[in-house]
């Protein structure tokens, strides 16, 4: 599939959130792939973190909101340890994070969790993940 | 020494054994761990996106009771809340709009101005009491055991805000372990991160971290594996049971708080550490390594 | 400082550093006609160069091309050679600069020494040698190379027994010249020169701050110029591709690009230029050398802007089945007796591992610090990074804004041999030009002339 690209959507008002939102200019960013590289959680994510980068400087942000990776993304700052760049990927993806539930709602249902297997989490647990995974 | 302590949610609930041990292990050097007064909670993740100062006003309402109280250090233990607290205390340091508006938010007589020092127990004991008073201490020591440190995210990143430690090579915990008499392992995903609060939504996206972190120590040749974290400790002992049922050649490997090591090097009594809690019960290795008395038949 | 000379401006030219780039220009002008002091710190010339094993595109032997050269420079009738010395301090102007050179003392009478190197055969102290980047050992008495020009060795004194303990004193038993002189000292020279060029060379990025990559703590993971000395025929295992931990054949060798380079947050900004092309030649020789070898490339872009270069690194790719992978590598640790690299192959878009048995860091271009030291004392610029200043690099790239100091090579910027060498003649030209106008009307020249 042949995808346009255009000035509207390169500069789309959403890219422009999403940068402000992390504040970071995902121009900076040239695709080295250290952060795909080095990602500890890359094997259940559907797309590389460089590629959610990569569409958002298409401006093909529904694209990366629809995306599993911004959910697997357990902000270890392992990438922005590394990035030659030092573009702040977690802030990223917690920027797309919070675009998406604003869009689509709470990425986690609370009442469908597992009760058996919460009441042996640690409470930091569902504080982090109710801060992650609900707006 | 004394110092003024935030023990955090999870340390007053699910981890008190990390909790007991890290006073008991303090009050052995000589540290007096002054519970901070009506502490609250630190919201487990440092808030990252920039329109949400709200955020910051938990964990910095920790720092403002704190200058409150007269105290100039913050001591932690839990990795997690040390995290939360040093970058905010970073940000508030660095963003002097913001403070003003979080010092307007909380409405308390003497505006915060980012006097106090967030510190994690780590540094206090290797930099304060140093390791020669530790290596002191430890009778009767961890000679015989083979410990893993791990430090997961919370210890080391980011580097320019925890500076706790070399993100690539931290060696701190070594360095105390070693000192408690321990035979310290290199293995190198001890920075790796162990999924974190993936978990609560989906566990099989931690356990292969948790297996890259578990599996590496253990052919290191570790009998334990030592943390600071008690999200890092959950996952990386509870994920256990799944991963033997993944693995075949899986082979457990005990979790436990490097407080709780610091207890069994310094003879304290540490019937209050809750190793019965523990996933993967840690007491054969560690009375097999020789560094806990027979567990009695309960 | 800038005191007026009323005397003829001397033609007489101050090269400092003598790899390929300050021996290119003392022969331009040498062989012009003109005299040349030319000073190096280390105890020989050749520089970079002569650790090298095949240069690019043309995979000639380095040291066979770069011999006769190293030989016409020392036996140049109007070349002085000062080696293991170092420029102390130059005062003056254009014509008439004066320099204090300090040589440091070698503890071996070169005069009297024939080169035979008995006293390095019989001396009992082996320690690591830098010139072979660690991998190889050389003696407490020695030359850089067998090669070496001139071919007189020094005492290492840190480590020398006779200097450490106090006794031993073989390779004074055995020298049949009496060329041993442990007690000579640092021998000082004022020379007076007409122009002056700076061709100090380049360092590289120091892997112990690359942690993510080891931090030169995992023995086989080595840089590009180690590999260098392991594919070189005079190199310490003679040209066959031996890692160091164990000495095994590797089978799987990965050569990681850009550390360091192109990295403005943990090191160094620029591209290095240089490894694209090395990287590939490096990948390329090992399979000449290991036929069933497997190699891989981890890298951001290729980089292949001169003649012949895209050529060459296809040739790599389809004649040597060099696996190249679009990505940069995130860590690399030892597992057992294997190096693990972690790393993305952005083209696929996968994250990939490869269990290596050699890594190869192709570690980013550094200028020296000695090269700023010298910059200051000539008055002249450095980059941001410490890399000398030229006037205007479209221009006048090899000009400074000092009158009479030229600069050439690799202490500009990163550079390959043949940009080295070009820009070496282009600053021996315009020695040659102030020299001839000098000859043509002497009593013109005035300070501010270039």
């Amino acid at each position: 599939m042949r995808v346009t690209i255009s000035v509207e959507q390169v500069r789309s008002e959403w890219v422009r959130r999403i940068e402000e939102v992390s504040g970071q200019d995902v121009m900076a960013c040239y695709h080295c792939g250290k952060c795909s590289a080095g990602c500890p959680a890359a094997e259940v994510m559907d797309l590389l973190p460089n590629q959610i980068i990569r569409l958002v400087q298409l401006g093909q942000v529904e694209r990366a909101l629809e995306s599993q990776t911004i959910w697997y993304c357990a902000a270890c700052q392992t990438c922005y340890a590394r990035c030659p760049k030092g573009v702040d990927l977690p802030r990223l993806m917690e920027a797309l994070r919070e675009l998406a539930m604003q869009k689509r709602g709470d990425h986690l249902e609370i009442a469908r969790l597992d009760v058996q297997a919460l009441a042996e989490f640690p409470q930091q647990a569902f504080i982090a993940g109710f801060r992650k995974y609900t707006a | 020494m004394r110092y003024f302590y935030f023990p955090g949610c999870t340390l007053e609930t699910k981890a008190v054994g990390f909790n007991r041990s890290a006073k008991d292990a303090a009050g052995a050097l000589g540290v007096e761990l002054v519970t901070l007064p009506e502490w609250n909670c630190c919201g487990a993740t440092f808030p990252l996106s920039t329109d949400n100062v709200l955020d910051l006003a938990g964990p910095a309402r920790n720092l403002v009771s704190t200058a409150e109280a007269g105290g100039d250090t913050l001591a932690v233990a839990c990795a997690t809340c040390f995290n939360v607290l040093r970058r905010t205390n970073h940000f508030l340091r660095n963003n002097p709009e913001t403070l003003e508006k979080l010092n307007a938010f909380l409405e308390r007589p003497q505006p915060y101005a980012g006097q106090v020092e967030v510190r994690h127990l780590l540094d206090i004991f290797v930099h304060d009491i140093g390791l020669e008073a530790i290596r002191q201490c430890a009778v009767p020591g961890l000679r015989g055991l083979r410990a893993a440190a791990y430090y997961g995210c919370m210890l080391l990143r980011p580097a320019a805000e925890i500076a706790l430690d070399d993100p690539e090579r931290p060696d701190i915990m070594d360095q105390l372990l070693a000192a408690l008499g321990a035979e310290v392992v290199d293995y190198p995903h001890r920075g790796e991160c162990c999924g974190a609060y993936l978990t609560v939504k989906s566990p099989e996206a931690s356990m292969p971290m948790s297996y890259r972190i578990l599996s590496a120590a253990e052919r290191a040749g570790a009998h334990v594996l030592a943390t600071a974290c008690p999200l890092c400790q959950f996952n990386l002992d509870w994920l256990q049971a799944r991963l033997r049922q993944q693995y075949a050649s899986y082979r457990p490997l005990p979790v436990l708080y490097f407080t709780q090591l610091m207890g069994l090097a310094f003879g304290l009594d540490t019937s209050g550490y809750g190793f019965e809690q523990h996933y993967v019960d840690p007491r054969p290795v560690l009375t097999q390594a020789g560094v806990l008395g027979e567990v009695k038949a309960p | 400082m800038m005191t007026r000379h009323t005397g003829a401006p001397n033609p007489h030219a101050l090269i400092i550093g003598a790899g390929i780039a300050g021996m290119q220009a003392a022969l331009d002008i040498a062989n012009s006609g003109y005299e040349v002091t030319l000073v190096e710190k280390l105890p020989s010339i050749g520089g970079h160069m002569a650790q090298l094993s095949e240069t690019f595109p043309t995979l000639d032997c380095a040291q066979c091309i770069l011999t006769p050269r190293t030989v016409e420079v020392g036996h140049h009738p109007n070349i002085h050679l000062i080696t293991y010395a170092e420029v102390e301090d130059i005062q003056g102007e254009v014509g008439h600069f004066r320099a204090r050179i300090r040589r440091r003392a070698a503890g071996v009478n070169w005069d009297i020494c024939t080169g035979c190197g008995v006293c390095i055969e019989k001396c009992p102290t082996r320690v690591e040698s830098d010139f072979d980047m660690g991998l190889g050992r050389r003696k407490a008495i020695y030359t850089l190379s067998p090669q070496a020009v001139p071919n007189k060795p020094i005492i290492d004194k840190a480590r020398c027994r006779f200097f450490t303990q106090g006794k031993c004193r073989v390779c004074e038993k055995f020298c049949p010249t009496g060329a041993i002189a442990y007690d000579q000292e640092d021998a000082l020279f004022e020379i007076e020169a007409g122009a002056v060029i700076l061709a100090t060379g380049y360092d590289l990025y120091d892997v112990t701050r690359l942690g993510e990559y080891g931090a030169g703590q995992v023995p086989d993971v080595i840089s590009g110029l180690a590999f260098e000395r392991l594919l070189s025929a005079s190199g310490p295992t003679a040209g066959k591709i031996r890692r160091p931990s164990d000495g095994r054949e590797p089978k799987e060798v990965v050569f990681v690009q850009c550390a360091g380079s192109r990295d403005p947050e943990k090191a160094m900004p620029y591209c290095s230029t240089i490894c694209c092309m090395y990287t590939a030649k490096h990948a390329m020789l090992y399979r000449h050398r290991v036929p069933n070898g497997q190699a891989y490339v981890f890298y951001i872009d290729i980089r292949t802007a001169g003649r012949r270069y895209e050529e060459f690194l296809q040739r790599a790719v389809e004649e040597d089945r060099v696996l190249y992978l679009r990505g940069k590598v995130s860590k690399i640790f030892r597992d057992g007796d294997k190096v693990v690299v972690w790393g993305a192959d952005t083209l696929s878009g996968q994250q990939v591992e490869i269990a290596a048995d050699m890594v190869v860091l192709a570690t980013a271009i550094v200028p020296r610090p000695e090269t700023r030291r010298l910059a200051e004392l000539l008055g002249i610029d450095v980059d941001a990074h410490g890399f000398l200043q030229e006037v205007n690099p479209n221009l006048e790239p090899v000009s400074t804004r000092r009158p009479g100091v030229f600069i050439a090579g690799a202490a500009v910027g990163p550079r390959d041999i043949p940009e080295t060498v070009a820009q070496a003649s282009a600053a021996a030209a315009k020695v040659l030009a102030l020299f001839a106008r000098w000859q043509a009307v002497p009593e013109v020249v005035h300070a501010g002339e270039n």
